[in-house]
């Protein structure tokens, strides 16, 4: 929902050290997710991710979430899914080019990242394609995935 | 200047040592010379002299002009078969190819086609929305953005590999560009977002219309404080505006124009405001010319073409050099063997 994602960029700082902690628990949780099977979990927890994300962020479900190097503004609702800033069309009032009525997500990106230690520093790297083919899958389970050293 | 190893049409200039491209554009600008490039606006036919007709209005004023890819989202010749018509005669095309319409596949497919045509020079865009223009229907690819698509142009010309790390037999010798909007909000992020185009491969620059000079120099100090100067060339978007009526039009249409409110009065006072905006648009290359930084211009006068010479020549930017052109020098063989 837009307020709701407009709110989630104000709190950025905040959802920024939760998210942080909820990485951890997921990372430790690997064994317990190895035994269920990665690939049993992928459609519940899946689903959960983008009930969750849906309301804070608007999720897209990408799978490949960079929302802690975007200052909680989610890329993937920009109308080019521009992963690297904002293009050259941002309107005078911040709003975007493609659909006036709505903040550039990379205008509320840039402000969410002054609020997260570190946050400029995040914005300024480039990230690379993305990867469709894990359109829809869980973020999540990946994450916890790679953290505790497995591929994905 | 004249290239002493400047060779016949359709061959390529030997890459000189620091080089990566063997294009006419790569050396201007390296030589220190202000560079001016221009844009070309492709034509709605199949017919190859349009093309010709529309370059040969820039000749001896430019050196490098720009196919669009379907800009603005509207439907024209694409960009590829622009530039393979122009150097067959020898012109030095950039080729602009824009995440828009075409996803990595057809893009890397592209920039291999391009350089084996000739093209030296690349500039990669995002691009505008399709709803911009005239067909607001058609699906939004932006598989890759102007970043990926900088990094991926760059991985085929060093790394000689696709994306998918498929080796390139003869990878592409290309100079890389990027756009950059000085003028858009976030205004303070600007300069960053320059610094993560040229951490992709940016090697040139060429920015939207300038109409705010002061708004210029502030990006080009943080450019510089960035330490960023003296890995890109900067060449500022310039073109004439032709009353105050389109000067507002554009500025309400065209996606992250900046023009102030007190160049639409100048236009509005003028008697003639075709002319004054040409005037406008050679005082700003004049002043464009000495802010700290800036490498050339980039003269877009989209419909009003053919004024194109005559603001360059007026602004006096080429210190009397002649960009090459076909026909520029009639017998290039015997001067070189005479040299």
């Amino acid at each position: 929902m837009y307020s709701v994602r407009l709110w989630s960029v104000r709190h950025a700082r905040g959802l920024n050290s939760f998210y942080r902690g909820f990485e951890r628990a997921l990372t430790a949780l690997h064994p317990l997710f190895k035994s269920i099977g990665y690939q049993r979990l992928e459609r519940p927890v899946a689903a959960l991710e983008r009930s969750v994300k849906g309301v804070l962020f608007d999720c897209r479900m990408c799978g490949q979430c960079v929302l802690s190097s975007t200052g909680m503004s989610c890329p993937m609702n920009c109308p080019k899914s521009l992963r690297n800033g904002p293009c050259g069309g941002v309107r005078a009032n911040g709003n975007c080019e493609v659909r006036p009525d709505m903040k550039c997500v990379w205008y509320l990106a840039v402000a969410g990242s002054a609020r997260i230690p570190g946050g400029a520093e995040a914005l300024s790297h480039v990230q690379p394609p993305v990867d469709r083919r894990l359109t829809g899958k869980s973020s999540w389970l990946r994450v916890a995935r790679e953290r505790a050293g497995e591929s994905a | 200047m004249i290239f002493e190893d400047e060779p016949v049409p359709g061959y390529p200039l030997p890459i000189l040592p620091g080089h990566t491209s063997p294009g006419r554009l790569e050396r201007v600008l390296r030589a220190g010379k202000f560079a001016v490039t221009t844009e070309m606006a492709p034509p709605d036919s199949a017919d190859p002299e349009e093309v010709y007709r529309r370059a040969h209005i820039f000749n001896g004023h430019v050196d490098a002009i720009n196919a669009t890819d379907g800009s603005g989202a509207n439907c024209h010749m694409s960009s590829v078969a622009v530039c393979a018509l122009l150097t067959r005669v020898g012109y030095a095309p950039v080729m602009q190819i824009s995440c828009r319409d075409k996803n990595r596949i057809a893009i890397q497919g592209d920039i291999l086609g391009g350089a084996a045509m000739g093209v030296c020079n690349i500039l990669c865009l995002t691009g505008d929305g399709v709803q911009a223009g005239d067909h607001p229907q058609a699906l939004p690819v932006f598989d890759l953005d102007a970043l990926t698509l900088l990094e991926t142009a760059r991985t085929m010309r060093d790394e000689h590999r696709f994306l998918s790390g498929r080796k390139l037999t003869h990878a592409p010798r290309v100079l890389l560009g990027a756009g950059a909007n000085p003028f858009a909000l976030p205004l303070e992020w600007r300069a960053q977002r320059l610094a993560k185009k040229i951490a992709a491969g940016a090697q040139f620059i060429q920015t939207q219309y300038c109409y705010d000079v002061p708004l210029l120099k502030a990006f080009m100090r943080r450019i510089e404080d960035l330490g960023l100067l003296a890995k890109v060339f900067i060449l500022v978007g310039v073109g004439p505006l032709r009353s105050a009526k389109a000067a507002e039009w554009m500025r309400t249409h065209v996606p992250g124009l900046h023009i102030p409110d007190a160049v639409i009065a100048r236009l509005a006072g003028a008697a003639d405001a075709a002319r004054e905006g040409r005037n406008l648009c050679i005082e700003l290359i004049q002043e464009i010319r000495t802010v700290p930084g800036v490498s050339g211009v980039h003269v877009m006068a989209y419909r009003q073409e053919e004024s194109v010479p005559e603001i360059i020549d007026r602004s006096g930017v080429l210190g009397g050099r002649i960009p090459w052109y076909p026909g520029r020098d009639p017998q290039p063989n015997s001067n070189r063997l005479a040299s």
